[in-house]
Order: structure tokens, then sequence, then C-alpha cells
């Protein structure tokens, strides 16, 4: 079997647009995943129990659905109410947003309630208020703790971009399939594509690593 | 200095506090001593509020803790507290453990901060202890460390819940000499604990508490050598 590397060579100019695609979608999953993820991850914790019944939906829907199903309602359903003509890739980013925010939510929540209730005893005795005791006590060992769950969340949200295939959107998986198409091969393009991909959660695997041994010594 | 006047607490269906009266006056150390699930763990813990109560009235330094105006900040600025398992920050070195506080909430400067630090870690004699992490020391050189953080807020009172009981048995004395040279200096100290040595040759009084009641209370050598009450004895024969 031949190896027909002309294939890549003649997409690679679209392999690259899509690679920045799928870069671009996932940072804004994961930027706004995370600001979404922290505001729901305090609501579910709020005392009320019916202040947290919005909350503990969102997530149970988002968690409890399928990604791509989420895909389809955005950019069909929810993204024409506000546009006349949804953007494939911004449909994409605020889906992967507002999925991995569940995600992101549960993260913190048990990041957070994972330190002794000790650690808020102390600091409150000592005079602190609620909000010094998180933002002194509690989340600089939470954030520790939470760094190997969110690398794993995040690896999961860039290789879960390429769902974005489904309403088109032109992330590196889209050029793939229209590369096979093309040419009626697979081994080319979906390895290209694959191996996009591995580059890209192995480098955010490494990110967290150090992060971690970084904050392990001090 | 603490007024408390029928201080009653339940978790759930299960009445932990009956009705406490007590009045502690500045200077004074009481020693708090009753079997396990007596109560005694929670009554402290009502004097910061860490556990709220349901009902009656702390009033301490003239501050009553529930009234609607009391800042409950400010009054635990003054009530100092050392916890059975320290509570140490983990994450910060001996010497940040014990400036946050001061600097945070009483907006010191960090030299000044810095410099009470210093002088209460060598009063605790861990002044080379400075710049490590917790997780290096030993029980009892944590629980010296947490007491110098409690004390670097200059309370007007500190509160000592079992301080020894997580300790390993050689390492309860240097705690309890500090605890010992506190009381001396005149501070005011309400002390959970089960050393009974300790309450007899530090304690003005002690407070005798079973099934949420202050069963009995006196002075150490009155309730040590003459108890009044049946549980109070069927405990001493137990504990002594």
């Amino acid at each position: 079997m031949d190896f027909r590397f002309d294939i890549i060579v003649e997409y690679a100019p679209y392999f690259f647009q899509g690679l920045l695609a799928t870069i671009g979608v996932s940072v804004v999953g994961i930027i706004f995943g995370l600001i979404l993820g922290l505001f729901i991850g305090l609501g579910k914790m709020a005392k009320h129990p019916l202040v947290r019944l919005p909350f503990s939906w969102y997530i149970n829907f988002f968690r409890g659905t399928p990604l791509v199903v989420q895909i389809l309602l955005v950019h069909f359903g929810a993204m024409p109410l506000l546009f006349a003509q949804p953007n494939a890739i911004v449909s994409l980013a605020v889906s992967l947003s507002l999925n991995s925010a569940a995600y992101v939510a549960e993260i913190f929540r048990a990041g957070i309630q994972s330190i002794d209730k000790g650690q808020m005893e102390a600091a409150r005795s000592l005079g602190m208020t609620h909000a010094q005791a998180m933002r002194y006590i509690i989340l600089p060992q939470a954030l520790k703790r939470m760094i190997p769950p969110f690398a794993n969340e995040f690896i999961v949200l860039i290789k879960d971009s390429s769902l974005g295939m489904v309403i088109a959107a032109p992330e590196i998986m889209y050029w793939g399939k229209a590369a096979a198409g093309e040419y009626y091969r697979v081994w080319e393009p979906y390895l290209t594509v694959a191996f996009v991909y591995l580059v890209l959660t192995l480098s955010l695997s490494k990110l967290s690593h150090y992060l971690e041994r970084k904050y392990s010594t001090s | 200095m603490i007024d408390v006047r029928q201080l009653k607490k339940s978790f759930g269906s299960l009445q932990v506090l009956k009705g406490i009266d007590v009045h502690i006056r500045e200077g004074e150390v009481v020693v708090v001593i009753g079997p396990s699930g007596s109560g005694k763990s929670t009554f402290l813990r009502c004097l910061n509020l860490l556990e709220d109560f349901d009902e009656g009235e702390v009033i301490i330094d003239g501050i009553n803790l529930k009234a609607k105006d009391t800042n409950l900040n400010k009054v635990r600025e003054e009530v100092g507290m050392v916890f059975q398992r320290f509570n140490l920050f983990p994450h910060m070195t001996v010497l940040d453990n014990i400036t946050l506080a001061p600097m945070k909430v009483r907006k010191w400067p960090r030299e000044k901060a810095e410099a009470k630090a210093m002088e209460l870690l060598t009063k605790v004699g861990l002044q080379d202890k400075a710049h490590v992490y917790p997780d290096s020391l030993s029980g009892g050189q944590a629980q010296r460390v947490a007491i110098a953080r409690a004390l670097a807020m200059e309370p007007k009172v500190m509160l000592f819940d079992e301080p020894t009981s997580a300790l390993d048995p050689e390492m309860v004395g240097e705690v309890l000499s500090v605890m010992k040279q506190l009381a001396n200096e005149g501070m005011t100290m309400i002390v959970v604990t089960h050393e009974m040595g300790f309450a007899r040759e530090v304690g003005d009084r002690v407070l005798f508490m079973d099934g949420g009641y202050i069963v009995e209370e006196g002075k150490p050598e009155d309730l040590f050598d003459r108890p009044q009450h049946e549980r109070t004895k069927a405990f001493l024969s137990k504990v002594l």
C-alpha cells in the first residue's frame, strides 16, 4: 500500500486553518467553561436548596445529554434566534463552553469540598471573613488538587471539538473529512488529523504536569 | 469577660447543650472536663460561633454574639482558638501561617506582623522553624505554632479544644508548658481537656460537664478531691 503524502501536502493549508480553528474553539471553550463553571459550581454549593436547583439542573442537562445533540440544538435551535446567519465556529465554541462549564463546576465543587473543614474553621476563628478564608486558605489548596481533573476535562474538550464536523464548522476534523471525501482515502487524512490532536492533547498534558510540579513544591 | 446564659444547642433532634450558665472573669483559667459526648467541645465552639446555638446568650467583653449589629468577625479577632487537629495552613510557611491574619484582618504592615510572629515563635521555642512548612513539624511543634498563630491576633480570650488529644504522649508536655506559661501571664483561657494534671495545676476553676449540663464546678482541689455529684465521682474514678 502506498501512502500518498501529496494529499497531505495539498491539504496542508486547510489543515493549518483547521488547526487554528480547533485551537481557537478549544481556548474559548476552556476560558468560558472556567468562568461559567466557577459561577455554577459556587451556585451549586449555595446553602438554600431552591438556589441550588437551577445550577444542579444545568449540570444534569449538560452532563447528561450527548454533546453532539447540544451542538445541534445550539447551532440550529438557539443561535438562529440571535443571529440571522449563525456561524458554525461560534456555535461550536458556545456549545463547548456550555458543556465544559458543567464539568468544571463539579471539579470546582469537589475541589473546594475536599479541603478539610478545619481549614475554614481556623481561618474564621482568626477573624477572617468567608471571602478572605476562601481566597487565602481554601482556594490555593483546592486549585492545586483541581489541576489533574481540569487537564482531563480540557483534553476531552479538545478532542470533542471534532464534533463540530456535524455542523460543518471548519475545524481540523472537517478538513480531514473533506480530504477523505475528495480522494476516497482513509489513512492519509485521518492519520494526519489524529496526529494533530495527539500533539495538542500531549502538550496540554505536559503543561498540567508542569503546573502540578510547580505547585506541589511550594 | 464572658457571660453565658441558658445556652442551648441541638444537632437535629439531639439536644447537645441543655442550658449552660457560666460566668468567666478576666484572667481566669477555666478547664472543662467530662465524658465524650457531654457537649464540652460544642460549648467551646459556641463561644466564637463556629457552632451556631439555638437559645440563650453569649456575651464576650460586653458584646452579645447574637445581637443584630454584632460583627462576628470583630468578635473572633478577640477570641483565639486552638484546635485538636492543629489546622495549620499546609500551603504556607510557619511564619506566613502566623502573619496572615494580623496582616489581612488587623491590617498590620508586614514588618510589624513578622516581628510579632518571631517574638511568639521564640516564646514557644520554635524560632528556628519560621521558614519551614507545617508538614515537617512534629505534632507538638505544630500545636505550638497553632498557639502562636492564635496569639498573633492579640486576643483577649483563648479557647483550647482538646489541644493535646491528637498528640503522641511524649509531646503533650511541651504544649501544656506553653499553655501554663500563657496562664501565668494572665490570659483568660477556657480549656477543654482530658489532662487532669493540667486542670489541677493550672486551672482556677474546673467545670464538669455531662449530658449537656454543667453538673458540677469548683476549684480543682475541691472538685477532684471532694466531688459532690455521683456522676462526677463516677467520671473521676475512671480517669484519675
